[in-house]
């Protein structure tokens, strides 16, 4: 099962516009405590860190923790001075980086 | 009413228009005629109770769309291929030749509250002197938006048990692996509030079934939350691990659009593709309950709470998932329940029957996997100007596997015993 970015960011924005950024990881978020119906520990698997950038500018990062839910789900505002390119980035345990860029428009 | 119970209201009545209309040696013969439009839980059981406690007593006549009823209860359990079609499909046989109930099939168009006459589709006329509506729901197809009667040909609601529910199991049953499902879950109030979340279950169990690893079902929902909640989600991370995504409109941002031919549903927040869609819009009481002009603004019906009696209409009563219940959801065993109090209300007013103070009752079973049940239920007694849940009890999360293997077990004696209730 892959695991997809679904973000949402506005096309365009008016210089110093303050939008909203949502943006959604389909994943597991196995926590490494829970056991299978064997008994055994199923394995920790959890995206540990996200980031989000806007022309390589740090907007907005944390560290997620194994207790956080599974399709871990975030929302925040940034504010629009100029056109440019947001990148979004989730580091897996295992060393995945999911990511997804997004051009904003400022008109 | 007050000094004059309805009961010696409607025989005064009664008996001065028939000393009127007709003569003497008829007057002796004519029975009170009670009409009953919508062959379900409800509809059936009050046709039944009347017909059967009334012994003869009472003319009773039951109008159905449909020769025999799908029950949409257990429904879920046919697209998880623990149950036949067959198995939840009835007939009327018993209720006519037992009880000798009248059955009409065919669609009642309106009702004249002045008259007191049914008027159907093929434009025959059926007089009553008491009337139920028991129609169930229809389905507002715009409240979900570019959704429509002809797209729900591709992307199924089946919250109509018939059709709709074989042509959802026929695409339940063509999804490939790595193929995905959407389901769009619908606002408060809705028939069977744990429906949409046990039929996730029973997709996922068929998928699972197969080996498929690779296929997602992503539940789109009009709510922030949803019945037994706990327990479903609990159930989907242990027997289905990755495959089931729930969202509320707070992380959808709202349902903007569904395309049934391109298999799409856009949300504020992305597209969603999926080779099945399952769209359950919002919903409302039955046609024939707008057209009788017993409706709210929301369109559905409110009722007085001891008996079922519309609010606006003595001489109507109202069932199931077309009434506005207080506490009650709106599920099958719901419309039994208040078909029995409706009944012992009808006879009281046309016969010298007894009423007794009501009393109401419910369960929901789910199943969440094999032998994995769980249920929710109350009693109820009239309260406040409503019907109230006075006891509750739901499943915990956490149950061991026995316990859960007997909850199930118990839905399907449930299911025996109310298809016995209804129909038998």
């Amino acid at each position: 099962m892959s695991s997809r970015p679904r973000v949402r960011v506005p096309d365009t924005a008016k210089a110093g516009e303050i939008i909203l950024i949502r943006a959604l990881l389909s994943h597991p978020m196995e926590s490494g405590q829970r056991r299978d119906s064997s008994g055994t520990i199923i394995p920790r698997k959890i995206v540990n860190s996200f980031t989000c950038t806007f022309n390589r500018e740090p907007v907005f990062s944390c560290d997620l923790e194994p207790a956080i839910s599974a399709n871990p789900y975030f929302e925040f505002h940034a504010k629009i001075v100029k056109s440019g390119e947001f990148e979004f980035a989730w580091t897996d345990d295992d060393g995945t980086i999911y990511t997804h860029k997004h051009t904003i428009e400022v008109a | 009413m007050s000094g004059l119970t309805r009961r010696h209201f409607g025989l005064l009545l009664g008996a001065s228009a028939s000393s009127l209309a007709l003569p003497t040696y008829l007057r002796a013969q004519e029975k009170p005629r009670v009409v009953v439009i919508g062959g379900g839980p409800g509809g059936a059981t009050v046709a039944k109770y009347v017909a059967r406690d009334s012994a003869g007593a009472i003319d009773v006549t039951l109008i159905n769309e449909t020769e025999t009823f799908t029950t949409c209860f257990f429904s879920n359990l046919y697209l998880g291929d623990f149950q036949s079609f067959d198995d939840i499909t009835h007939d009327y046989d018993k209720l006519v030749s037992n009880y000798g109930i009248k059955k009409i099939t065919g669609r009642a168009a309106s009702v004249d509250r002045e008259a007191k006459t049914v008027t159907l589709a093929d434009g025959s006329t059926v007089p009553y002197d008491r009337l139920v509506l028991a129609p169930g729901i229809d389905i507002i197809y715009d409240s979900v938006p570019g959704y429509s009667q002809e797209a729900a040909q591709i992307a199924p609601h089946a919250w109509k048990a018939g059709p709709q529910t074989q042509l959802l199991k026929e695409k339940l049953d063509a999804v490939e692996d790595g193929q995905n499902i959407v389901m769009v879950a619908p606002p408060n109030p809705f028939r069977c509030p744990p429906g949409p979340y046990e039929r996730i279950s029973m997709f996922a169990h068929v998928l699972k079934k197969k080996g498929f690893t690779r296929s997602k079902i992503f539940v789109l929902d009009y709510k922030e939350s949803f019945s037994k909640q706990a327990l479903f989600t609990e159930g989907w991370e242990a027997h289905y691990p990755g495959m089931v995504e729930w969202y509320g409109p707070d992380v959808h941002g709202g349902v903007k659009s569904v395309d049934a031919a391109a298999g799409t549903v856009e949300t504020d927040l992305d597209v969603f593709e999926g080779a099945l869609l399952n769209i359950i819009p919002s919903q409302r009481a039955g046609a024939i309950a707008v057209d009788a002009g017993v409706t709210n603004e929301a369109g559905w019906v409110p009722i007085d709470e001891n008996s079922m009696r519309s609010k606006v209409d003595d001489s109507i009563f109202v069932l199931g998932d077309a009434s506005v219940a207080g506490d009650m959801p709106k599920s099958a065993f719901s419309a039994n329940s208040q078909a029995k109090v409706a009944a012992i209300n009808i006879r009281a007013d046309l016969t010298d029957a007894r009423a007794f103070p009501a009393r109401y009752s419910n369960t929901c079973w789910s199943l969440i996997e094999t032998n994995d049940g769980v249920k929710v239920g109350a009693q109820y007694e009239p309260k406040d100007g409503k019907i109230a849940a006075v006891e509750t009890f739901i499943s915990q999360p956490g149950e061991d596997a026995d316990l859960r293997k007997a909850t199930y077990e118990e839905s399907v004696g449930w299911y025996a015993g109310i298809v016995e209730d209804v129909f038998g």
